[in-house]
């Protein structure tokens, strides 16, 4: 368990690398990243048991599938200030030969990724597979999966949501980043997502909303609550309503950021905004 | 000889059957299709392995591979429509390029479906499924070879796709283990090199004896692994017979025939045939009348056979 101070500074460190990570290679997805970062940090930091000595079948560890893989570079900085590969390997980010690939994979073997995802909608089924071989194999570790709001126009999200609530696969937390923004614009302009706690709700999931994603209490209570939800016998749904480029005042409140990287003048004012806690990499 | 009339997709079932019984980890997921898929057994056998997911083909390529991670072998089953087709990009990303050790298992492929018609014979699978890295692709002709592949895909560590189909036709290769990758030598011959796959394998044996009659000494070889496929016995073939058949209940466009065309334009350039169907869908009717309306039974692989020993002169 780590203090909250020191939660806190992980994120700050993290909203650095995200943003040198993706100024680096001129491209990836900025917005969304740091949306997430309470959440990613959160996990890997206080809420999950597990293992950064990696090794792919995960047996007697929490695990965690990240469906919207755009956000890999979140997912890579957790990763590394984890402990799971050396955090100057970030500044290979989506370059050729590099293990940091633009969406995460197994292929290029980089410790901590258990499954490809890019190709929206798939990363929820992975989850359930998993969950369902640490029932059969009395592994009592839970596993969690992240999922964009937008992500949920796939269909394939749905077939995943059913059959979680209907053959109630309890061992499962579903995190949404609600952050109501897609490339083209808002989730409500491009195609609504209607009210996701009885959409949810009506698929047997038991929800839970937190109304500042980027509130780290606020995300470790939802976390902590998950834990004696799952006795319940339904799988755990967490709306996390987020704001998309979150510490970065240029980058928030507009779906602009979601895939561009910023020039070195954004840069610097990006990390003006973002104190270096554990030194950059 | 008369031989048995049953169908593969029971080799599938007696095959999964048995791997339940020999190893623990195996498991069987079905969307909706246990029954077509002859999986009921196993579900009876070993029901806290089978895991039924509804008409929901691409949630069951991902919680396959999911499954995999922490040791299960999971064995998916449905048509082959919907094991490759529908869900194509699933098993691209979840499955092929994240080396999942996910077996495909897929029935109902190919043309003899028959009466379903064209929306659920595919005939593109073979060539969508050997395209993807790192994907075996296995197309098994008789029950006895199909169980004997059900059984050798558990050993072997890695995504595979095995074909199979839903009519009842002869069995009649011996229940001897299954080597992934390694192609069967059926008979000897010296004018014309056959190479058949799936149900195709027992017409080009028909083919054989009309073949005899008009002197044409053919070499029969059942081609059981698409990818990878086995390349030392089709050269040794060729360069003995100089010249080729190859015959599949597949579009010609993608299928074996191109997997050997480039193998051959490689390394040994000689005249070929191709048995197949020919850029066309297929439609409703039996098996076997469609079989000889798609110009892909014994008659055609005679044709065939016929015509490209005169192209080689």
């Amino acid at each position: 368990m780590t203090e909250i101070v020191e939660l806190k500074k992980v994120c700050s460190q993290v909203r650095r690398d995200i943003v040198r990570m993706v100024h680096g290679c001129q491209s990836g997805h900025p917005g969304g990243s740091l949306g997430c970062v309470e959440f990613l940090v959160s996990l890997y930091f206080n809420i999950m048991k597990h293992n950064n000595k990696f090794n792919m079948e995960g047996e007697q560890e929490d695990l965690f599938f990240l469906s919207n893989g755009h956000i890999s570079p979140v997912f890579y900085s957790v990763l590394a200030r984890s402990g799971y590969f050396p955090i100057d390997e970030l500044k290979t980010f989506r370059q050729i030969d590099s293990r940091l690939q633009g969406h995460p994979t197994t292929h290029e073997k980089l410790p901590g990724v258990r499954v490809a995802s890019g190709s929206l909608g798939q990363g929820l089924s992975v989850a359930i597979g998993s969950a369902i071989t640490k029932t059969l194999n009395s592994d009592i570790h839970t596993v969690y999966c992240l999922c964009g709001d937008g992500e949920l126009q796939e269909g394939q999200i749905w077939e995943a949501i059913m059959y979680a609530g209907s053959k109630k696969v309890n061992n499962l937390i579903l995190a949404v980043d609600v952050n109501r923004q897609q490339i083209c614009g808002s989730t409500e302009d491009i195609l609504s997502l209607g009210d996701l706690t009885t959409k949810f709700t009506a698929f047997g999931w038991k929800v839970l909303e937190v109304t500042n994603g980027n509130n780290i209490e606020s995300v470790l209570n939802a976390l902590n609550t998950t834990q004696k939800l799952k006795s319940n016998g339904q799988p755990v749904c967490i709306l996390l309503n987020t704001e998309m480029g979150y510490g970065v005042d240029y980058m928030m409140g507009s779906h602009k950021w979601h895939g561009i990287a910023p020039n070195d003048e954004q840069l610097q004012k990006a990390l003006d905004q973002l104190e270096e806690t554990l030194g950059d990499y | 000889m008369e031989f048995e009339l049953k169908d593969t997709r029971s080799g599938f079932g007696a095959g999964l059957l048995e791997l339940g019984k020999t190893n623990n980890n195996v498991v069987a997921l079905c969307a909706d299709l246990t029954g077509s898929l002859k999986m009921d057994a196993f579900e009876k056998e070993f029901p806290n392995r089978f895991f039924q997911i509804g008409i929901a083909e691409a949630n069951m390529m991902g919680i396959a591979a999911g499954m995999t991670i922490g040791g299960k072998i999971p064995f998916t089953g449905t048509f082959a429509n919907f094991s490759t087709g529908r869900v194509y990009d699933q098993i691209r990303q979840s499955i092929a390029y994240s080396g999942k050790n996910v077996k495909i298992c897929a029935s109902h492929a190919g043309i003899t479906l028959g009466e379903d018609g064209a929306t659920h014979q595919i005939l593109e699978d073979i060539g969508l499924m050997k395209m993807l890295p790192g994907m075996t692709v296995i197309n098994t002709c008789d029950y006895n070879q199909t169980k004997q592949a059900t059984i050798a895909i558990a050993q072997y560590q890695g995504p595979v796709y095995l074909r199979f189909g839903r009519p009842k036709v002869p069995n009649f290769t011996t229940e001897e283990p299954f080597e992934i990758g390694k192609a069967i030598c059926l008979k000897e011959g010296t004018d014309v090199s056959i190479f058949a796959t799936g149900h195709t394998v027992w017409e080009a044996l028909e083919a054989e004896k009309k073949l005899k009659e008009n002197n044409v000494s053919c070499e029969i070889i059942n081609i059981t692994t698409i990818k990878p496929l086995d390349e030392s016995a089709i050269l040794a073939s060729i360069k003995k017979t100089k010249c080729a058949v190859t015959a599949e209940e597949h579009q010609i466009l993608g299928g074996l025939g191109g997997s050997i065309s480039q193998l051959t334009g490689r390394n040994f350039p000689i005249p070929l045939e191709f048995v197949g169907v020919n850029d066309s869908f297929g439609e409703s009717g039996k098996p076997m009348d469609l079989m000889k309306k798609y110009n892909i039974d014994r008659d055609s692989i005679f044709s065939a056979a016929m015509k490209v020993v005169k192209k080689k002169g």
